[in-house]
């Protein structure tokens, strides 16, 4: 037992040496990519700011419409944006809006064609799996410390974590849409004479949509959750004022911040979720 | 020529193909190979032609390796062993060992598919689904469009083009079916099991308009079924499948009629003879008739029957007919007659290779039997015996 317990294996050490190791051998390539990342979510969130708010909230609704043409939807969201204006976040949820949407474009650009290749080779989903779980589970600020190390404050280790914890989601149903295509769907494509990809852009995507663009909704989600973490490392956004509040227990600041994140998360899920839906039925 | 002819052929599923088709060879069944290379025997040895404008119809129970087969004239199942040609132009393809490229041109313009479950393309219209074979063929937006409606019409969907799939019944669904194949004009066309998942109406209204749609198009078709009242029904011949082997292949009456082993004897014990059996192969022949007193000088001969007699002369050819009351009319049946118009002082004499069904029907109306005659000469009659003989299936039991 007292020999167990004093030759610890060194796990964190090694940890802690790649990380150096990493730093030093491509440190530069890590700056100028936090950099490049910083400065384009900068760029967006600056245009978004220079245009007035009540011009953008009109873009924001007419877009609605011509999404979802439901009276309904666009009263709740009208009114979700003005409540915001008006406690004086909109700057805050102009940022967490961005740096939701980069996540979100960022995973699903990765994720689903690494979940087609998944679903199409059995040892890839086999090799993912645990790298997957792994993702999900491992406690943000864990991974937080070294992306800090490793991009510096800002926007981009927030980022970063926030597509290691949402990643997974694309993939996972990206995956479990294209493997779940019924056969015959297949069968059918194969016999009237698809090539390998044709077969993937006629039949197996738009068979797996639905599944792709539930992955794409709990992307957005999975990413509003991490506003607050990411305000931590320095991202801008609805979690700074939170991180505030928290310090100074300052109740009605911490409540309206809340209250902010809670009517971004809704407007998201209902633009998203009712898209996917409409185009199921 | 056949348009396609499969030889020597041989399915497995598993990866110790070698070894199972040893065992094969040595003569060992399907549960033998697989308790011992754990491969699964699809199709075993099977030989078939198939000619232009035939309907040919694999029929066996499920797991019989019917789909199985089908599915190598297209190139979806790979065989282990044997061709499969198909007609392509003047050379014959072997689907078994074709090129990609190969492979990809017989099945856009050579073999096209009906499927069991449909399979049709949910989230496209009705009218894209019929185009989908089309694009493949690299038709043009607005060309596949109008002929995909062409299709839509002949099938009478035209006003459903826009629908998507989930919007139709079942019927209309494989009639979507239906058009997306013969919409690719190709002269092999695979039906899997394609009415099966129908309501029994619905089934038999398909099978009448495939039938008629065969007339008019002429393809060569093979067709999957489970049921023999419909491999009776549609099909020109008939291959039956038990346990990955086809142990009979014939035309539907001789199928009825001489049933190869126990199995197709089970199956036909099960189906309805009066569509499938002609008049000749039920008939009491002339041979077994009781004769009465000919007379020796001329060469004429007269047979007594229940309540009848009929005189035939030298030729064979039927004279006359008497019963109790004095002569009595010989009608002259010909496909097409109005049985209706007939009465109990007919008596009526029909073609030998008459449908049982309209034999029936005809001793239903005369209440007397049928005499039948093939190239103007009097073979035989069918009576009752003949009727309830075949009715009770002992038409090809040994024990009769």
């Amino acid at each position: 037992m007292n020999w167990l317990t004093e030759h610890k294996i060194p796990l964190g050490d090694w940890m802690e040496l790649f990380v150096d190791w990493l730093i030093e051998v491509a440190g530069g390539f890590f700056d100028l990519l936090s950099e490049v990342i910083e400065n384009i979510i900068l760029f967006l969130v600056d245009t978004i700011e220079m245009v007035p708010p009540l011009l953008v909230i009109a873009i924001i609704l007419v877009g609605v419409w011509f999404l979802h043409r439901s009276i309904g939807l666009l009263v709740f969201i009208c009114a979700s944006l003005l409540l915001i204006l008006n406690l004086g976040y909109w700057l805050e949820t102009v940022q967490t809006l961005v740096l939701v949407v980069s996540a979100t474009f960022i995973s699903v650009l990765i994720g689903v064609p690494l979940g087609i290749a998944a679903a199409h080779r059995p040892w890839l989903y086999t090799m993912l799996r645990p790298i997957l779980d792994l993702m999900q589970t491992i406690p943000t600020f864990v991974y937080l410390i070294p992306t800090l190390i490793l991009f510096g404050l800002g926007y981009v280790p927030g980022l970063i974590s926030t597509i290691i914890f949402a990643i997974a989601a694309p993939i996972r149903l990206t995956y479990l849409g294209v493997s779940k295509v019924p056969s015959e769907l297949i069968e059918a494509g194969l016999a009237f004479g698809c090539t390998k990809s044709k077969l993937l852009y006629k039949v197996e995507l738009p068979a797996a949509m639905p599944n792709i663009m539930a992955g794409v909704t709990q992307c957005i989600m999975l990413s509003l959750s991490m506003v607050v973490i990411a305000a931590l490392v320095g991202a801008d956004g609805l979690g700074k004022p939170v991180i505030r509040a928290l310090n100074t227990v300052n109740i009605s600041q911490g409540f309206e911040a809340g209250i902010a994140i809670v009517l971004v998360a809704i407007m998201l899920d209902r633009i998203c979720k009712s898209r996917s839906s409409s185009k199921e039925g | 020529m056949s348009v396609v002819s499969i030889k020597n052929l041989d399915v497995v599923f598993g990866d110790n193909q070698a070894e199972t088709l040893e065992l094969m060879d040595e003569g060992k069944n399907r549960e033998q190979i697989l308790g011992a290379t754990g491969d699964v025997v699809g199709v075993q040895n099977a030989n078939l032609d198939i000619n232009e404008g035939e309907i040919c119809v694999l029929m066996g129970l499920s797991g019989s390796g019917k789909s199985t087969l089908l599915r190598v004239v297209n190139g979806l199942n790979t065989a282990a062993r044997g061709q499969c040609l198909v007609r392509n132009g003047d050379e014959m393809v072997d689907m078994t060992s074709c090129s990609e490229a190969t492979l990809r041109h017989m099945r856009t313009h050579r073999v096209s598919m009906v499927f069991q479950s449909f399979a049709l393309m949910p989230w496209l219209s009705v009218l894209d689904n019929v185009a989908f074979g089309l694009e493949m063929q690299g038709m043009s937006k607005a060309d596949r469009q109008t002929k995909a409606m062409q299709q839509l019409e002949m099938v009478g969907l035209e006003q459903w083009a826009h629908k998507k799939p989930d919007e139709l019944s079942g019927g209309m669904r494989q009639r979507v079916g239906l058009a997306r194949a013969f919409a690719m004009d190709t002269d092999v066309l695979l039906m899997d099991e394609p009415f099966s998942a129908l309501d029994p109406l619905i089934r038999s209204q398909l099978q009448d308009e495939l039938i008629e749609l065969q007339k008019k198009l002429n393809k060569t078709i093979i067709f999957v079924s489970h049921d023999l009242d419909e491999a009776l029904k549609i099909g020109s011949k008939i291959a039956i499948m038990e346990s990955a082997n086809i142990v009979q292949q014939d035309i539907p009456e001789k199928i009825v009629l001489n049933p190869a082993t126990k199995y197709v004897e089970r199956f036909v014990a099960h189906t309805n003879p009066l569509n499938v059996l002609k008049g000749d192969s039920l008939m009491t022949p002339i041979s077994a008739l009781s004769q009465v007193s000919a007379e020796p000088q001329d060469k004429s001969s007269a047979y007594s029957l229940t309540n009848l007699t009929i005189q035939v002369d030298e030729k064979g050819q039927l004279q006359s007919a008497t019963d109790n009351n004095g002569t009595v009319t010989i009608t002259e049946y010909i496909t097409g007659f109005d049985v209706n118009s007939l009465t109990t002082s007919d008596v009526v004499v029909a073609p030998a290779d008459i449908a049982m069904r309209d034999a029936v029907e005809i001793r239903y109306q005369t209440k007397r039997p049928v005499l039948l005659q093939r190239a103007g000469r009097f073979v035989g009659i069918l009576d009752d015996h003949d009727f309830y003989h075949a009715l009770l299936g002992k038409h090809f039991s040994s024990t009769t």
